[in-house]
């Protein structure tokens, strides 16, 4: 069953978070982490607890963006025999089952891609049913071709921000990037400590005023990286259209109890707005 | 072609964070191209505290043994800190204190290019971090020691493989982290532009020299030139100044481990396709899915899954020839030298010395090859004699 391509899931869920006056909730999962089981199980878990959209994890051997946290998730991963062609299995099964109607964002390195091929990957994880794509390790310049075509199939390649963009770079990226602009809290990697400094605020600042001006929509923009509490959650979706939370989440699916995840996921739910 | 790549290789695979880094050291390096006094600076530098020119030295023994062309080692391994890793670390040392960076990165597989950047980074006043595999801290101890009197800290890296590319990826976590007053001195031709073509350029001199001491030795240009190829610095320095010279042979000799057939190598040519890892294009040793497959070598400096993007350009081109010898070749090299010439290769530039064993015997007497001697074997004494056993060395 192939999607509907004008359908995208992301653009849809801003469209109502907006009107609704809402800022977007979006956990980041391992895929496959310990087991594809267990991911399943999770997803379900982060729709209940108003889920807005997930990020999938795609494991890779050389994770260069990511803290401790997450390297040792991927591992457990790759030991499950996970990877980017048993990722897009798994959201095709998600999808056809109906089990969730939820956005579902792939972060992913780029050689994985590479290596299954651009278009393929663009095809076969569109008519799965994958919404977007994150790719840490893949800027603008070496991205916007891809993001173009991908674009043209539905399926949003996301792109990061950073502290370090500057005015020209924050702009570069506002163009290139679909579905939203993912805004890297700090300098650093996955799980480091968050600090919500001028510089962040200024930036935030700049992508929701000129960097758009003049365009048809303004693109949500998203902060990610450090963020772990409630109380931080709060804090930065008072300055964006949402918040991705990954590390903190990983760990306590994989330390916590279902019912101190399940008050977990919900105290995050209910700051961010 | 575009802008970082040579050919379909190359570019700029980093997060966005670090992206105003290389743009920045983009811009220095290039202003630096066109800078008199950094070159002055750099010049009298790398003959006063490097000690260059490094001799071009004719190898009559080695010769007379293989029974074939006149062998010229360049002496990259009389160069302060014992190899050619020096001649890039000071070089970009000078551009991040230039750049107002305070404190300098650096990721080490043998142990050479650490102790080249700690060196940089003690002479200039910087603070200095090396990142090492606990593989390789194990079978370079000697370097670690030096490292650390030079005043760098080594932190070790006990993920993955625990060798060179586990080291960088921890030195770009890092560097992602600390980018605003960090610099990061990649030790060879790979990673992300401008990394590979700036490396090259502060390699390059070694080609220059050698270019000038054949001509003054030989009154022509040689045959053929072989140097090893980890990421690929040493090769790339000698190469380029001959890269037009469409008579000169090169070949370019890559860590064949325990041989292709075991999987235990790192013959990126030989056994690897395609794939973007750690900033670059390039070949890569990787599975169908495109995980980065582990390495085995000998020699810690070679043991790396990738290869700088020039060099598979230009074996794309057919202008170098890559090859590979495996962890025993190398070995016999490593004896054969010592014993012949009284010089003891690193174990990198072994492999070079093993190809040219069999290169040499099927040229004629007047034919003249060089062989890049990018570093001394005083590192690797220890682990070849944990290898060979004592008795048997």
């Amino acid at each position: 069953m192939s999607p509907n391509l004008k359908q995208n899931r992301i653009e849809e869920r801003f469209q109502t978070l907006k009107k609704e006056g809402k800022k977007a909730f979006i956990p980041y999962i391992m895929c496959g982490d310990p087991s594809l089981e267990k991911t399943a199980q999770l997803v379900k878990l982060l729709e209940e607890c108003g889920a807005d959209a997930i990020e999938l994890g795609v494991p890779f051997s050389d994770p260069l963006a990511d803290g401790p946290v997450i390297q040792a998730a991927g591992l457990r991963a790759l030991n499950a025999g996970v990877n980017l062609r048993v990722v897009i299995e798994f959201v095709k099964k998600v999808r056809t089952e109906k089990f969730t109607d939820v956005p579902l964002i792939l972060m992913t390195y780029f050689n994985p891609v590479f290596r299954y091929g651009e278009d393929a990957f663009i095809l076969d994880a569109r008519a799965a049913g994958v919404d977007g794509v994150i790719i840490p390790d893949l800027p603008v310049e070496e991205g916007d071709s891809m993001a173009k075509s991908a674009g043209r199939q539905g399926l949003d390649v996301i792109f990061l921000a950073a502290p370090t963009s500057g005015d020209e770079r924050l702009k570069k990226v506002a163009r290139a990037s679909n579905g939203f602009i993912y805004f890297v809290s700090i300098t650093g990697i996955t799980g480091a400590k968050l600090e919500i400094s001028e510089e962040l605020r200024s930036s935030l600042a700049k992508l929701e005023g000129p960097a758009q001006a003049g365009q048809k929509n303004q693109k949500p923009v998203v902060v990610g990286f450090g963020i772990r509490t409630p109380g931080e959650a709060g804090m930065v979706s008072a300055l964006a259209d949402g918040v991705v939370i990954g590390s903190a989440i990983v760990k306590a699916a994989a330390e916590s109890s279902d019912a101190e995840l399940k008050e977990y996921l919900l105290a995050l739910r209910a700051a961010i707005k | 072609m575009k802008k970082g790549y040579f050919g379909p290789y190359g570019g700029r695979f980093v997060p966005e964070t670090l992206m105003p880094a290389l743009l920045e050291l983009e811009a220095a390096w290039l202003a630096s191209l066109k800078d008199k006094a950094f070159r002055l600076e750099f010049k009298a530098l790398a003959k006063d505290f490097i000690g260059r020119p490094t001799p071009l030295y004719l190898a009559r023994r080695l010769s007379d043994k293989f029974g074939g062309a006149k062998i010229y080692l360049k002496r990259e391994d009389l160069t302060h800190t014992g190899a050619h890793k020096i001649n890039n670390a000071l070089g970009q040392a000078l551009l991040a204190k230039k750049m107002g960076k305070t404190r300098l990165i650096a990721e080490t597989g043998a142990g050479q290019h650490g102790v080249a950047t700690a060196t940089g980074a003690a002479l200039l006043g910087l603070e200095c971090v090396i990142y090492m595999g606990s593989e390789d801290i194990r079978r370079q101890a000697l370097n670690v020691f030096r490292m650390k009197l030079l005043g760098a800290e080594v932190r070790e890296v006990t993920l993955g493989s625990r060798t060179l590319k586990d080291a960088i990826n921890e030195a770009l976590r890092d560097w992602t982290t600390n980018v605003r007053n960090t610099h990061y001195v990649l030790g060879t031709v790979f990673g992300p532009h401008p990394f590979p073509s700036m490396v090259r350029d502060f390699q390059s001199v070694i080609g220059k020299e050698a270019r000038a001491q054949i001509l003054k030795a030989e009154g022509r240009l040689p045959d053929h030139l072989i140097a090893c190829v980890g990421g690929g610095s040493n090769a790339m320095g000698l190469f380029n100044a001959f890269l037009k010279d469409k008579n000169v042979l090169m070949t370019g000799v890559e860590a064949g481990g325990k041989g292709i057939g075991s999987g235990e190598h790192a013959a990126r040519f030989a056994g690897g396709e395609i794939g973007v890892f750690q900033g670059a294009k390039s070949y890569l040793l990787q599975d169908e899915v495109g995980n980065v497959l582990g390495t085995h070598s000998v020699s810690a400096g070679l043991d790396y899954a990738s290869v700088g993007p020039e060099h598979a350009f230009l074996k794309d081109a057919g202008r170098v020839r890559y090859t590979y010898a495996t962890d025993d070749e190398a070995l016999e090299a490593f004896g054969l030298l010592s014993r012949l010439e009284g010089i003891i290769p690193a174990l990198e530039s072994s492999h070079a010395i093993a190809e040219a064993k069999k290169i040499a015997p099927t040229m004629d007497k007047d034919s003249i090859l060089i062989v890049n001697l990018s570093g001394r074997g005083d590192k690797d004494v220890q682990e070849v004699a944990r290898i060979k056993g004592e008795k048997n060395l």
